[in-house]
This record gives structure tokens, sequence and C-alpha cells, in this order.
């Protein structure tokens, strides 16, 4: 029972972050790369202000796999770079905890990228 | 103005409600994927942030592989948002502009659009981290 509620707050929390997306992407003029952008930042500022914390304590994977997650995890870098070296780790902290995800993406997309074609839009 | 009046007047009214259960699916499936991996690589012994982070890597590959398949497209457009907020989302946007661009060099072309979305991403993300970091110092040294 446990671990179905677990299962159920992940649902939930990602699936409400998802819908405040879609609702800015169906009532305003921003697009989905500027949202993301948004959502970045977002994650960050919450989680300079304490508030992100309780989110990802609550819903687990549902609040870090949503773009803010990755606000969350730059800005808990930077922070804990900066306890860690000072200001060093404010500038080494982002980049060193969301490496794996960023090198990632970028490099296994340039291969992939690489080898497909673009599909045919109908 | 009333042209674009006019104009909108033709323009399909987005589907609110179907758009935000369409979205509120998608999302909490990839998010109860991306929680089923993790558990996965728990289970193997590895710690929290180990295992979160081989989530964010398998989720970021499977994207891309998908986009490159052309099947990301087809789920983008059942899931809206659902689809595009997830770090999924950002893989996707991450490879397909550099699919597009193929024509133009794998260095200048491909090389380049790669950082499309993932530039402004990366960039603001970081910039926002710095600024949290530099305030936080900033406020210690003060108190």
């Amino acid at each position: 029972m446990d671990a179905l509620m677990e299962l159920l707050k992940v649902f939930v929390t990602g699936g409400l972050i998802c819908v405040i997306g879609q609702i800015l992407l169906d009532t305003t003029n921003l697009t989905a790369p500027r949202i993301l952008v948004i959502y970045v930042v977002a994650g960050g500022l919450l989680t300079a202000l304490g508030w992100y914390q309780p989110i990802v304590d609550f819903g687990g994977s549902g609040a870090t796999v949503p773009l803010t997650g990755f606000g969350y995890t730059l800005v808990k870098g930077a922070l804990e770079g900066l306890k860690k070296e000072g200001i060093l780790g404010v500038i080494t902290g982002g980049l060193k905890s969301s490496a794996a995800g960023i090198s990632v993406a970028l490099v296994f997309g340039y291969i992939i990228a690489l080898i497909f074609n673009p599909k045919a839009k109908d | 103005m009333k042209f674009q009046k006019y104009a909108n007047s033709f323009k399909d009214r987005p589907k609110y409600v179907s758009n935000c259960i369409k979205a509120f699916v998608a999302g909490g499936i990839i998010c109860l994927i991306g929680h089923f991996i993790k558990d996965g690589f728990l289970s193997i012994g590895m710690n929290q942030e180990t295992a979160g982070t081989w989530a964010t890597v398998v989720l970021v590959c499977t994207a891309q592989l998908l986009t490159g398949f052309g099947v990301y497209d087809i789920l983008g457009k059942l899931g809206g948002a659902g689809c595009s907020v997830p770090i999924t989302g950002f893989a996707n946007s991450v490879v397909a502009p550099a699919m597009e661009y193929k024509r133009e060099g794998p260095v200048l072309g491909v090389g380049s659009k790669i950082f499309s979305l993932a530039g402004p991403v990366i960039l603001l993300g970081l910039a926002t981290s710095w600024a949290v970091g530099l305030i936080k110092w900033v406020l210690q040294i003060i108190f």
C-alpha cells in the first residue's frame, strides 16, 4: 500500500508540473523552448527559496524528472559548492552536479543526429 | 487590428481541458518511468544520488533514440507539454533541430544546432545557479 501511495505521489506531482506547462502553452504566446527555459530558471529560484526541496521530498522523480528538477540540481550544486570551496564552488558547482545529464544530452544527441535522418512531416 | 481579430477567428481554439488531461497523464507516466528506472538502480545497491543520475542518463538516451526513430514526435503530439516539459522533452529538442540541419555539415550544421535549445536552457540555468550562489555568499559575509 505504501509503495502504491509513493507511485501515486510521483504520478500526480509530475502530472501537475506538466499541466502548468500546458496551461502556459495554451493561454500565452510562449513557445515550448521558452517554457523549458522558464522551467529551469523557476526550478532554480524555487530551490533557492527552499520551496522546491519539499516538493522533491514529496514527489520524488515526479519533481526531479520535469525540467524544474534540472534547475533544482544546478542550484543545489552551486550551494553545495559554496559550502565546500567558497566562491569557486559557486562557479563550478552547478555544472558539476548536472554534468551527467548535460554531457549525455549533448554527445549522445550529436551521435543520434548524425545517424538518423528527420522523418518527413505530413 | 481589425484584420488580426478576423484572422484569429479562423484559428482553432485550444481544447484547454482535454489538453491538460493529456499533459497530466503523459507527464505523470514519464515521471513514473523515471521512478522505476531509479528504483532499478537503487535495488542493485546504488545510493540515491547515483541512482538518480543514472536514471537521468537512461531517460535522455531513450528519448533521443526515440527521436531518431521519429517516435517521440508522435508521443509529443499525444501528450503536449506532458512530453515536452520532462527531461525527455529537453533531450528531444536537443536532437530534433540538429537532425534538420544535417546538410549544413557535421560541424557547423549538426554541431551548432545541437545547442539551439540546449544553449539557452543550460546557460540560463547556470546563470541562475551563479546568481543564487553569489547572493548566498554575500548574505553570509554580511550576517
